[in-house]
């Protein structure tokens, strides 16, 4: 482990879910402002965050159209992180969980994303200063 | 001494399902002589309310545990600053940031 501080997140929750996703992103957004080096290590349905086939819609109901609706796509947010962590001099590595993947048919990520394994998450864990695990709980 | 954040994310900080982590496993880890602090957001920020009903709350600051609300969840759901019941600490969430960077054990139930 260098002097530079390195931290490691564990995700759980899917996107448009939970407010804990909105939660972690805004961390992420903390440490990446900090020039941080950051790990991300995203299980279950936490891989859909980067699927890169997540598109804004209408609301029909409110009569708004796509535009007007300006929907909030976690994948867009987490690819602003990758250039804030790189452009306050840190880094974002952020790895799905394989068979997690897999299971949701999520293969298409967002540039920079990695496929890895639960092993992973170990090994970043043991890079790193410290590590927060957030659960799936509301 | 080690240095515990406890960030706790629901309503209802002595609920029974929450309330073991919050309250329980903070005021006993004080009284060990560790420096726990409870970190509420999203939900978690509603007991934390003047006058609303959360006995945990004085347990907590009776033991000498620091409690802290996040401000962006305060403003999200109307919550002023001066409603919050006292003691509670407004802060950013960049606090549980410097925490991991510092060190402290967090961990979010």
């Amino acid at each position: 482990m260098t002097g530079k501080t390195t931290l490691t997140f564990a995700l759980m929750d899917a996107p448009f879910e939970s407010a804990r996703s909105t939660t972690a992103l805004r961390l992420l957004d903390i440490a990446a402002a900090r020039g941080f080096d950051i790990s991300v290590f995203a299980y279950e349905g936490a891989v859909m965050q980067t699927f890169a086939l997540q598109r804004p819609h209408a609301n029909t109901v409110h009569g708004r159209s796509a535009e007007e609706e300006n929907h909030f796509l976690p994948k867009d947010a987490i690819a602003a992180l990758f250039d804030a962590a790189k452009r306050h001099g840190g880094s974002l590595d952020w790895v799905n969980c394989g068979l997690c993947v897999d299971e949701r048919g999520a293969g298409e990520a967002i540039a920079g994303v990695r496929r890895g394994t639960p092993a992973d998450f170990w090994k970043m864990a043991e890079a790193s200063h410290n590590t927060l695990v957030i659960p799936t709980r509301d | 001494m080690t240095n515990y954040l406890l960030i706790e994310s629901r309503d209802g900080i002595d609920a029974r399902d929450s309330g073991g982590f919050c309250c329980e496993l903070a005021t006993v880890l004080s009284r060990r002589g560790d420096r726990v602090a409870v970190f509420a957001v999203q939900n978690g920020v509603l007991s934390l309310r003047a006058g609303a009903h959360a006995p945990g709350l004085t347990k907590l600051m009776f033991a000498g545990v620091s409690v802290q609300a996040d401000l962006f969840s305060l403003r999200e759901r109307g919550i002023p600053v001066d409603g919050l019941a006292h003691g509670v600490v407004p802060s950013e969430l960049g606090t549980v940031i410097d925490c991991l960077a510092d060190g402290w054990r967090v961990i979010w139930h």
